[in-house]
Order: structure tokens, then sequence, then C-alpha cells
């Protein structure tokens, strides 16, 4: 890194999956690779860089949002979650085992963004329908599965989280 | 050779095994390309140029030279200096890496910034003064054909003009004279857009060259790593054996990540310069607007027909858009790729193609999109051309279809166009496809919806694909010949890994290929780790494209096993203490016939290949195979679509889409379907809205995803699948390919159904992608817009 060339930085407060960080950033350094580059955690995607695909869909308390154009320092203060917080303590969340049962996924890229999502519309919505499900993911893009598949490993988390509740 | 008769199916074979690799990519650890990150890196940035066709009378990089952070700044000056500031593309035809004397595109590559950081290297374009003189833009290859149109590649030699290659197929003799005995000639006039793979993962690589060893490690977005590494050693010079080329986890490919592009060219000569691993990863607006693109065929053609719809002749001419590089990824001997397979499932016995390509201020590429080499537009031709003959003629396309098939009893079967089809049986698709959609239901629908003013149209499309390349006799990828490979190797306790020539890209290799290795071994899938995308560490294969893989690395992963029980088996003899030729195998053990209980499992064969092997045996238990196999294979189906048509927007809603697909033997069904659907989501995408266009001047519209429309959750169709099952009577198991299948025949079903709508009106063609505006004006000029 060459501090020549940083402007100003800021110091922000971040809790990412339930660890806390403090960190010096530029004021333009997006979400995005604050969470790959400087945390390391690389299954955020980036796939459009005009938040469009949604590949890079994170929560920022509990909210999906497109951190590829969200600034780092806009989460100053903020608790945000990845897909690498999706976990349930050492078992995976259900949606997560959905989306391999449906066979959800298959280049895996937009799956963090599509797990993210759907897991706060299963939070909101224990039960939807299918176009709820449809109309939760439509800003996220598949190119590989399609959606019908997606569909059915969210309606396949639903059941098995009412089952299990 | 074993034949798909032999084998006995079932097994693992048909099974839906959940998928190996979901377990890394559901937690977020996949290992992507942008995800790789080594001590000491560096970051390139490309500057591109904003003008179609311009000469470049200067490059100052002195401004973003001196931007702290900032190494090198890479200009073709300097890449010609190493003889490098051209490359050869995959048609033999060569390609600027970074511009010296021209730009021909937009988007084409000027400069790179190597620099300590993205964002640095990101700043420093801005700095890079770059003195353009703008040149007439040639954007359509009906202009670049004009007299007087000016020469994009005034760089070579030999080239006069803008034509790249004129090339012809079939017999144009016999089609003259099928025409002129016709009674009936049907003609259609449509243009195959420019669209683009678009994968969800841009391209990029990190480039790592060891100032010690000279040793290169080049990791990239590849779907043909063995490929591409031949090609790195014949471009840079580098020695083939210092060259590693690692394909990581790969977010989409669809025929993207097949050519060599400059930036991957740049990195690892800054590397080599440089003596630090550059990682250079590209973002939407590059990858839209600079790597390949798809499609971009202007087709003319006729149909020759008996008064009774007997079809006696077909005859097309093609144009095509290639951009300022003729780069198109295909078999050297077919300068349009397979085109020609335009007889598609039909029984035509005369026909002749003509071909012809020209240079254009557009990106090169012509990849095929989730294609095998052009039969996309050409599967999209014939598909509606035989629905236009059956308005034309006044009979049901479906009927018209079937009167025409290659009959069963035909196959193996010999097209006019020089093509020899495996095995096929398509009424049986047609007919499902037709019973699940309620065809006969909907057309009495239709008429009624119409006495309503309302517009119903139901689409068909009977394809057939030509896919697995291939014998190595005709195909071949700039001079290699189209095999691959398999190596498996059984550990002492049974478990086993299988090494391929190929790349997954999302298709499930991990989980497919190990139950063709638990099919022909018994060792269960989860035992069997497959690797791909290391070159160092994989048999030498030309890559995943054109539904290869399974046709021919599945071919050798069955041969390879094969080769592995043939050995077992004389192990399993020392161990029974019996002849070979006493001894039955049954999937996962050998037992001596009429003794069941006398019986050595594969897990205890393989222990023995390392700790009990008899005296002048080699230990191990391992084989390799090189498949070049005898005939490429055809996949084939019906698709059957169902449309509303507003007739006061244009807008159109699928109602319902039926695929009904034939890929032989379905290894992994699951897999299969997720094949199918993921295609048959593109091919509605491709028929509603992608589309690559540009300006008069050469801007490129749709260089990110709001302009380059993809379909998404809110308005792609549901699908009902359907099956027949026709194995290939050439593969070890009898399996086909299936990753193409939907975007190959299902465009024409989605167009079908919406002409349908509109045909009574007199409506023959909408040209892709069929936007509601489009629609609109045909609604419009025939007379039912509201």
């Amino acid at each position: 890194m060459i501090t020549e060339t940083k402007p100003t930085t800021h110091q922000i407060a971040v809790t990412v999956n339930g660890a806390e960080h403090s960190l010096e950033v530029e004021p333009r350094l997006l979400l995005v690779h604050l969470l790959r580059e400087k945390l390391g955690l690389t299954g955020t995607h980036v796939g459009c860089d005009t938040t469009s695909c949604g590949a890079c869909t994170v929560l920022v308390d509990g909210v999906p949002i497109k951190s590829c154009t969200h600034f780092a320092v806009q989460v100053d203060g903020r608790e945000v979650k990845t897909v690498e917080g999706l976990k349930q303590g050492a078992d995976l969340h259900p949606i997560q085992v959905g989306f391999k049962e449906e066979h959800g996924l298959q280049c895996g890229f937009c799956t963090p963004g599509m797990m993210l999502v759907t897991s706060v519309l299963l939070e909101e919505n224990p039960d939807p329908t299918e176009e709820e499900i449809r109309w939760a993911i439509s800003g996220n893009i598949c190119r590989c599965t399609g959606y019908q598949n997606i569909v059915k490993a969210v309606q396949w988390a639903a059941k098995n989280m009412g089952e299990s509740a | 050779m074993s034949t798909a008769t032999e084998t006995e199916h079932g097994g693992w074979l048909g099974l839906s095994v959940k998928r190996k690799e979901d377990d890394r990519f559901i937690v977020g650890r996949g290992n992507y390309i942008e995800d790789i990150r080594l001590p000491n890196m560096l970051y390139m940035a490309i500057l591109r140029s904003p003008f179609a066709h311009a000469k470049i009378n200067s490059i100052d990089t002195s401004r973003a030279s001196e931007l702290p952070g900032v190494v090198v700044v890479v200009t073709g000056a300097i890449l010609a200096e190493h003889k490098l500031a051209w490359m050869p593309t995959l048609s033999g035809d060569t390609q600027a890496v970074l511009a010296t004397d021209k730009v021909r595109m937009q988007g084409q590559e000027v400069a790179c910034v190597i620099a300590e950081d993205v964002y640095v290297a990101h700043d420093a374009l801005d700095l890079i003064d770059v003195d353009y003189e703008p040149l007439e833009a040639v954007t359509t290859p009906q202009a670049a054909l004009e007299a007087g149109a000016p020469l994009i590649r005034d760089d070579k030699e030999d080239q006069a003009d803008n034509k790249i290659y004129h090339w012809e197929a079939g017999d144009a003799e016999a089609t003259e004279k099928a025409f002129a005995e016709a009674d009936k000639v049907v003609r259609l006039v449509t243009h195959y857009p420019r669209c683009h793979p678009a994968p969800l993962e841009c391209c990029g690589c990190v480039a790592d060259v060891n100032p010690a060893t000279g040793k290169a490690t080049i990791y990239m977005t590849s779907q043909a790593p063995h490929a591409h590494r031949t090609v790195f050693a014949l471009v840079a010079g580098l020695p083939e054996q210092n060259i590693q080329i690692i394909s990581p986890d790969i977010g989409g490919g669809f025929g993207n990540k097949v050519p060599i592009y400059p930036g991957y060219v740049v990195a690892t000569a800054a590397s080599l310069l440089l003596g630090r691993p550059v990682k250079w990863i590209e973002d939407r607006t590059g990858n839209l607007i600079s790597t390949g693109f798809a499609r971009d065929f202007y087709m003319d053609g006729e149909l020759a027909l008996k008064s009774d719809g007997t079809m006696t002749g077909l005859r097309v001419k093609m144009l095509s858009d290639q951009g300022y590089a003729f780069a198109d990824a295909q078999p050297s001997k077919f300068k349009a790729g397979l085109f020609h397979i335009v007889t598609g499932s039909y029984d035509i016995p005369a026909a002749h193609v003509v071909t012809e390509g020209a240079y254009t201020n557009k990106a090169p590429g012509g990849v095929a999109y989730r294609c095998s080499f052009r039969v996309t537009e050409a599967s999209y031709f014939v598909e509606r051309l035989v629905q236009t003959a059956a308005y034309e003629l006044g009979v049901d396309p479906a009927e018209l279809r079937r009167q025409n098939f290659i009959p069963p009893e035909k196959f193996p079967y010999t097209s006019a166009t020089g093509f020899e089809y495996d095995s096929g049986n398509y009424e049986p698709a047609l007919d499902q496809a037709l019973e699940r959609v309620g065809y006969k239901e909907l057309r009495e629908e239709q008429k009624r919806a119409r006495e309503q003013g309302k517009l119903i149209g139901i689409g068909l499309a009977s394809f057939t694909e030509v896919v697995g390349a291939g014998p190595s006799r005709q195909y071949d990828i700039i001079g290699i010949k189209m095999f691959d490979s398999a190596e498996l190797r059984v550990h002492p306790t049974g478990k086993a890994i299988l090494k391929l020539g190929v790349k997954s890209q999302g298709q499930g290799h991990e989980t497919t290929f190990a139950q063709i290795v638990a099919h022909e071994l018994g060792i269960p899938p989860e035992d069997v780790t497959v690797q791909e995308g290391d070159t160092d560490n994989t048999p030498y294969g030309l890559g995943t494209y054109a539904s290869r893989s399974t046709p021919v690395a599945g071919a050798a992963t069955s041969v390879a096993a094969r080769k592995v029980r043939d050995k077992a088996k004389k192990l399993a003899a020392h161990l029974l203490e019996a002849a070979e030729d006493d001894l039955e195998w049954e999937t996962g053990k050998f037992f001596v016939r009429g003794a069941p209980e006398r019986a050595k499992t594969i897990q205890e064969i393989a222990f023995a290949a390392y700790t009990d092997h008899p005296e002048g045996m080699e230990a191990g238990l391992e084989a390799v195979d090189y498949y070049d196999p005898p005939n490429m294979t055809y996949p084939f189906g019906t698709y059957a679509v169902v449309v509303e048509v507003d007739r006061g927007t244009g807008e159109w809603k699928v109602r319902k889409v039926v695929a009904v697909d034939d890929c032989g033997t379905r290894i992994n069904p699951m897999i299969v379907d997720g094949q199918i659907m993921g295609g048959l989501t593109e091919g509605y995408g491709i028929a509603a809205m992608e589309l690559i266009t540009f300006d008069e001047d050469g801007n490129c519209i749709g260089s990110n995803f709001m302009d380059y429309l993809l379909p998404g959750s809110w308005d792609t169709p549901s699908f009902e699948l359907g099956e027949t099952v026709t194995p290939s009577p050439h593969h070890p198991i009898g399996a086909k390919g299936v990753g193409e299948s939907a975007t190959v025949g299902s465009p024409a079903a989605y167009v079908n159904a919406v002409i349908d709508a509109l045909a009574h009106a007199g409506v023959r063609n909408i040209d892709m992608p069929l936007t509601s505006g489009k629609v609109w004006a045909a609604l419009n000029e025939a007379g039912l817009a509201e």
C-alpha cells in the first residue's frame, strides 16, 4: 500500500460476522474490497460493478445491500454479515443445505448473494410463495442455473426451517 | 471398444448424486481468480480506446508513471520490442495485445498500468495521454464489403479489403436442381444478433514468473488450460515445461473463457519483466466490450419443397460480422464453424451453404456462447425456416416437421453437408413435447382467442446438435487435435484420484466424472476426487466448451477405468488363486464363477496392487487414456413454447415452456436437468433481451448490465422437462453431452411462438431480441396493434 496516494483516511469500527474490527480506510474504499482485501472474506464476489447483478450482496444491520457500490465508511458502527457468517454455529444454515439439495447452484458465483437475500426473506416470511421468492431475488442474477431450482432451494429451506422451529 | 449396448445401465449411472463441489461454494470457500493473492503481488489496470477506429499519433505515459505507487506503464511500443504487440487468434488471424498504430474497436487495449495497489492502477489510467485521430468506423459487415470501405486491417500485408473468408459446404449443383424442380420455395432472411456470454465472473489472471527458476505459473480464467499453455509457449517463446496454467474455480464460462485475451498476455509479460506476481481482474465493461462476443450472423436462405410438404433442398447464404480480428475458437477446417449442420433434424437430400466473414470495427470473438461452433445459428435458422414453410404451405408446423424428420431406420445418417449423425429418434421427443404442452387444445384455444381479439402463439423447435469434438481426423484447434484425456490412479486404500484435461465452469464435473468411475469400478463417488485445471497435474486435453466434456473426457474416463479394471482382474486372479478366465465382474468386485463367496473387492485389489502384487507385474493401479472419439455425438429434442402477446404494447409473456431432451445416457439426471434449465434461461435471454449493438460511430451499446439485459428471476418463465433416451452407439456409456442443447434449441422456439401469434396476419420474421418495441412495430404493420 502506498501511503502517499492516500488522500485522507477514516477510522471505522465495524462488526463483521460477529467479530469487531477497527480499521483505517480511504473514504473511497468500497465495502466489497474492505471485506475481500482487508478482512480476507472472499465469499463476496464482484460481478458487474454497477449494482445490477447482486453477486456482492451482504447484509448491513440485517438488510441486503450491494457492497460493490457501498463505501466501507458507510458501515462504520454497523453490523455486516457475509456468506461466511451464514452458518449457525457448526451447522449449515438451512438455506445452504437447500441450495445443495435442490441443485440451486452451478458455478457458485452468485450463490452467496442469493443465499443472503433469501435468508432475510425467510426471516420475514417463513412460508413464501414462489412469486414472493422470485420477487425477493429479482435483484440477483444467476447465469448458470436459472431461477427454478433456486426457488426450490428456498422452498426447501422454508420447509425445513418450519419443521425445526 | 465397448459399445453402449454392452454397458449395463444402472448402478451409479442415472443417479442424482448431490454435487460434491457445492460444499465449498455454499460456505463462500470457492477459489475463484479474484480470490488468489500472492505475496508481493502487483495489480494491473487496462486503458481502453474510446474510439472504434482511430490512428494513434502518440501515447504519453509520463504523468502516469510519476504517480506514486505506479511501477510501470506498459504500451504497445514496449511490447513490440519483445515481438509481443500482436498475438495469434484461435482462428489463425492476429489480434493486437496493445495497440501500436491504430485502434480498431472501442474498448481496445491501449496501455496497461502496473501498480502496487489496484486503486492506484486505475487512478493512473486517467493520467495517460493518448493523441487519437479518429477514422471512419465500419459497423456492419455489409458496409465492410462495399467498395471503398475503410480498410480495417491495413497492418496485414496481404489484406486488400475487409473480407476474411469465403467458405462453402454441400453440393451446389444438386441443390440448384432441387430448387429448379421444387413446387414451393420458402425464404427466410434473418439476423442472429451479436450477444455476449456474460458469465457472472469476468476474466482475469494472476501471472507469477519466478525470476530465479524462470517458471511461469499463470492462474487464469481458462476453459482450456492445456491449449492455453501451448499458446503461451508459442507466443511468448517460453519453454513449455516452465509454464503452468492453473484454472481455479470458474464463475461461469459459456465460451467467453476459451480465447486468450490481451490482459493475460500483458500481465504475464509484466511479471516476467518485473519478477513479481501481477494480478489483472477485468471489470464488467471491459468484459462486455472487448472479450469474445457470440453470433452476429446475417442469414438468407431458402427451402425447396414438393407440394405434399416433402423437403427437397436447402440453401443458405451467411455473412458474419467478425469484428476486427477473426478469432472464433473453432476447428481450423471449418471457417464458419459447424454452421453447415443447418439441415438440422430433416432428411433433406440436397443442401448448399455459402458463408463469408468480414472485418468490422468491433470486438473480435465469435465464441460459441453455450454452443458447439455455430450450431446455434444453424439450428435457429432451420427451425425458423421450417416454421415459415408450414405457414406458406398452410400445414401444421408440427406435422411438417414430423413428415420430414430423418427416420430412425436411416441412422447412422449422412447429411447433405457431410455430417454423420450417430443416432436419433425424433418423433417420440416431438410427440412427448406436443402431449405435455397440450398442443391440440392450444391450437383450438388459439383459434378461439383470435376470434376474441387475443393473440396466443405456440412455437416449436425440433433441434439436432453436433457436439463432442471431435474425431481428430477432422477437428483441431490451431492444429492441436481435439482428443481428450483422463488419468485415473487408485490409491492403496481403494480411494482414487481422476485427473482430466477438461475444466468445469459450473457443470459439476467433480460429481459426474466421479460417477463414471463409480460405474466402471464400483468405487463410490465420494471416494473419487476429480482434479482439473492445473496443467502440471493433469493430462493434456483441449478443455471444456462445445459440450465436449462428457462425450470426450467422459469416454476417456470410462476407458481409463476399464484399463484399471483389466489390471485389477489380473490382481484378483493372483489373490484368489484362480484363472483370469474363471473370474466374473460385478460392480465393485471380482468373484470366481460359480463360487460368489470367493471374491475380492476393488478396494482389496487396490491394496494388493501396492502390497502383494505378483512377481513380474508392475506395482500400482492406474491408467491413462487419450480418447479420440470415432464421431461427434448428436443430441436432439423438441421444445415447445406458448406465449401471449399484448396487442397494445407488444409485450409477450411466456405461458409455458416444455423441453424434451435426448442426450443419450444420463449420468446424473439432476445435473442434466440443471444444465437444460440454465440453457433455457439463457435462450430466453437471447430471444428476448440480450443484445450487443453499436451506434454509427461504433460506440458499443450494451457495455454494462444496465444496458446489456439479462434474464432475471421475475421475467424468466418456469420450465417443464421431459426426456427420451437414445444412447450414442460409439460412446463407451452412450452419453452425448447436454450443456448446450437448450441454448441451441430454445431461441427458435421462443421466437417461433411470438411469430406464431402474429402469423395469421402475415408476420414471418422479427429479428432477435424480440423487444416489445419491435413486436409492437410488427403488430402495427400487420394491422394487429390495438
